[in-house]
Formats: structure tokens, sequence, C-alpha cells
């Protein structure tokens, strides 16, 4: 073996075992889905979750990868083969690339989580997964990209996998309505999640999950880029959990858990546009400020905008992808603004942030205005009161938990009374 | 005096509370309850078995009125609860002898 193939060997490996970690992230969703949502909902979230992976990637298999990376039409998107026949060495670049497709989908789950029915749901994420995901991965990340050409940095996918997903989310939302019960005139109702613990489980598991996120996106065996990767993704993630702690004990005299948890979320979502190239100590600023806009874009969102976000994934990855793409344009050590770059990276990062906004949005609301004149995209009030776990897949997450209230009486006298009573069908 | 006990779905409590509230009932109990009455049971599917769900879970909400506010609060629980379908529940109404307050030891409507 020559020391050119052993290096392209371990270049490999450290996209295999990248793509293994974000796998891994999509444990990270399920569980802050569910710990910010209600019981009633655990299973279908799971569900949601279980699909998303799976016919995200098969999806973006199928077609995706093809209009990603495909031979490019003047920059704007590919399209040659399909099911990657034919392009068989490419098969490695597709593993790891499949489960940012996923990751970017799946953002959208946690937003519309409680409401929306898994058949249309299903069908935003084939769309997402073979369409609009791919085409904004086109522009930002093949070599022909027009938004490449510009000079828009994105290194990890602030704006292609974060943003873009929260960009669907906007859309999804508005046209599915907020949780009944959520707006009563201009009061606004919490619907506090039913497991928090869980929630900072699956925190713990994306801040696990993203290192490789990051480290993998050097998509080459280079140590010493991958270890100051890691480094400011540590810094800037630890940077948003303060952030997001200190400006709630400001705003609410009181430090609030789960959007400091939250604060996680935001400030890795912040590092993600220039890990490679924002020094740790920019790290740590980019950091605390996604933290509090965090906290400053839930309330706008849930208050001012009235979109219903259960687990605030507009927030955390739409505002702070934004944030975390901008950035670069400030805090990057070769082109940014703070360092004597000039204005140009800065410009750059803000065409590219509008160009994906206008993108995601328009053809997001195409394809859900499409999908509504068929069918209802929402579950009936009826089963959305009873919970979907119940109405729509005829099962609890918790040994029969029959009450939106918690496992209640009934639950544990139906949990004796049915014993012996099961019948097959 | 009397002692209104209502059964009611689960889902219609904040309502309920909500308007009973805005007319000024500052006091109540309620609690998680199980029981069937007209309203036929689920069934549910699990692993591809289906089994019954026999006893569904109702909010039992107890508050104390005076017999001049009883008419108008039956009203507002038969308006809120109601959804036309089985199992929107019962009212059960009884009179009542005496209400003490342990802390200052006031009796009858004094204490509600």
């Amino acid at each position: 073996m020559t020391i050119e193939n052993l290096i392209s060997q371990l270049d490999m490996y450290v996209i295999l075992v990248s793509a293994f970690l974000v796998f891994f992230m999509h444990a990270g969703f399920s569980m802050v889905e569910i710990g910010f949502t209600q019981s009633k909902n655990a299973l279908n979230i799971l569900l949601k979750n279980f699909l998303t992976i799976s016919v995200g990637t098969i999806s973006y298999f199928a077609v995706g990868f093809s209009i990603m990376y495909g031979t490019s039409f003047s920059g704007i998107a590919g399209f040659d083969n399909l099911f990657m026949i034919g392009n068989y060495e490419s098969i490695g670049d597709f593993l790891f690339d499949a489960v940012f497709a996923a990751t970017s989908a799946t953002i959208i789950s946690g937003a519309v989580a409680e409401r929306i029915k898994l058949s249309s749901y299903l069908a935003i994420v084939v769309f997402m997964s073979v369409i609009i995901y791919p085409v904004a991965g086109h522009w930002m990340w093949s070599d022909d990209g027009w938004l490449v050409k510009l000079g828009f940095i994105d290194y990890a996918g602030s704006t292609v996998v974060h943003s873009v997903g929260a960009w669907g989310a906007v859309v999804a939302v508005y046209f599915l309505g907020a949780r009944i019960g959520k707006y009563d005139g201009n009061r606004i109702k919490a619907i506090p999640g039913h497991n928090l613990p869980l929630g900072a489980l699956g925190v713990f598991i994306l801040w696990f999950g993203w290192f490789g996120f990051n480290t993998g996106s050097a998509l080459a065996f280079a140590i010493d880029e991958m270890i100051h990767v890691a480094v400011t993704t540590l810094l800037s993630g630890s940077a948003g959990v303060i952030g997001a702690a200190i400006f709630t004990l400001i705003k609410y005299k009181k430090v609030d858990a789960s959007l400091t948890f939250n604060g996680a979320l935001a400030g890795l979502v912040g590092i993600t546009a220039g890990p490679n190239v924002i020094s740790p100590i920019g790290a740590i600023i980019v950091g605390l400020i996604a933290g509090v806009l965090l906290v400053v874009a839930v309330s706008f969102i849930d208050r001012s905008l009235k979109l219903d976000d259960p687990v605030g994934a507009i927030a955390v990855h739409g505002v702070n992808g934004v944030w975390g793409t901008i950035a670069v344009g400030l805090f990057s050590v070769e082109t940014g603004l703070f360092y004597g770059g000039g204005f140009s990276q800065l410009i750059a990062q803000i065409i590219g942030v509008i160009a994906v906004l206008v993108w995601v949005i328009a053809a997001m609301s195409i394809f859900i205005l499409l999908l509504k004149s068929i069918t209802s995209i929402r579950i009936s009030p009826e089963a959305e009161i009873q919970g979907l776990d119940f109405s729509e897949h005829g099962s609890t997450a918790y040994s029969n938990n029959l009450s939106s209230l918690g496992l209640g009486l009934a639950d544990r006298l139906n949990i004796i009374s049915k014993s012996g009573k099961t019948n097959s069908i | 005096m009397k002692k209104i006990e209502a059964i009611i779905r689960t889902e219609q409590f904040s309502e309920l509370h909500k308007e009973l509230l805005n007319v000024g009932i500052n006091g109540l109990t309620v609690s998680e309850v199980a029981g069937y009455g007209s309203q036929k049971g689920m069934t549910g599917i699990y692993r591809g078995n289906i089994y019954d769900v026999t006893l569904l879970p109702k909010i039992k909400v107890e508050l104390v009125v005076s017999d001049k506010d009883y008419n108008s609060i039956i009203a507002i629980i038969k308006d809120t609860c109601s959804t036309g379908k089985a199992g929107d529940g019962k009212i059960f109404v009884y009179p009542l002898e005496n209400v003490i307050r342990i802390r200052t030891g006031d009796e009858g409507m004094e204490a509600i």
C-alpha cells in the first residue's frame, strides 16, 4: 500500500466515523422533541424520527445526491447518476451527506410536532431530501455552485443544513397553525414538555454528535484542522449555554432550564459555519451571542409571530443558522471584518443567507399549498386532544397513558383490567 | 348551599376552569378519576394485538355554591363541557349541611 493510498483511506475513515456520529444525532433530535412535548404524542414523534432518517436517506440516495453533486447546470443544480448508478466512487461522500440531508429534514419534525398528519410530514421529508436541501446544497457545497463562486463559506452547514431545515419549518408551521389551546385571543398558553430530563439527554446526544458533524466536515484526515474545529465546537456550545442561562436570569429573573438546554444547540449552530476559521476566543463570543439570540428569538417567534414551535427549532436552527453564517464574515481570522478582511466576505455571507431564505420559503410554500389542495395536512381536533399516540397509532408510549394529564388512575386500572383480555385480530 | 360534583372530559377542564374563574368561583377541588357510563370503551392496538380499554379517564370537579348561584353555575358546566357526544359526563348535586374553614373556624357561606 502506498502512502497516498493510505491517506485516502484515512480520509474516508474520518468521513465514515463522522457519519456515524451525525447519524446518532437523530437519537438526540428524537429525545429533545419527546421531552419538550406532551406525553400523549411521544410515540408519534418517535415514528416521525425513525421514518425521517429512513425515508430521508433513501430519497436522498435515489435523487437528492445527484441534484446536489451532479453535473451542474450553471451553478443551480445537477441531475445525473440517479440511485448513484455510475457514480459508485462517491458512495462515501453520499453516506456523510445523506445523514446531513436527514438532519435538515428532521429539524421540521420538532416544529410541527403534536398536530401534523404523519403522511403529510413524510411528503415534506421527501421534498426536503429530494429538492430543497440538494438545491441549496448545490449552491453552497458543490464545486460549481453559484454561491461558492461568490466566495460564500459554510463549513459544516449553519445555512446549508440548519437554516434550510428551519425555513422549511417556518412555512410548515405557518400553514399548519398552532396546537389547540396554544393561543387564546391575546393570551399565550405554555404547553410544558412532559420530560425535560429526556430533552436534556437529547441535547447532550446532539452535542456529542456535533463533534462529528463539524470535524467530519474537514472531509479529510486533517488532524490539526479537526482539533481546532472540535475546540471551537466545544467552546461555542458552552458559551451558548452560559449566554442563555445568564440572559434568562436577567429577562425572567430565573435561569430557565429548557431554554438553557436550547442554548447549547444555539451555540453549536452558531459555530457550524466557521469552526475552522474562527479562533477559540471568537468561538466563545459567537456562542454567547447565539445563546442570547436564542432566548430573544424563542420569545419573539412564540409571542409576536405566533408561530407555535414546541421545541424552539426555528430559533435554534434558523435564527442562529443566520447568525453563524454571518459570524464567518465578522470573525473569520482569514477574511472576517474584525480581522481586517474587509466587507467582501460579510457581503457574500449575507447574500447566501438571503438567497437560501427566499429559495426555501418559496419552494416549500408552493409544495405545502399543493399538499393542502389534495389533503388536510393536520389531524382532526379530536385526535389532537386525545393525543396522536392513541388516536393515530392505537397505542401509547407509557403503558396506556390515556390521560392527557399524565399516568393517571384510569391508566393504572386499565393496565390491571386488561390483563388476559388481549385478543388477536 | 349545594355541593356540585361534575364528572367531565379531561380536555374540557381548562375551559370550565376559565369560565368559573370569570364568575368568581375562587375555590374548587379536582381529581383524576376513571369510570364508565353510556360512552363505549375504546380499542387499542399493540404489536398487532387489539386490547380493550373499558375504563376511561375523566376529571371530577367538586365545588360548593350558594343556592342563589347554583343555577348559573350548572349552566356554565353544561355549556362548557358539552360536546354533544356520549362521554360528556354527569353532574351530581347534593344539599350541603355545613362548611368550616379550619384556619378561622368560619362556617357556612363565610367559609367558601
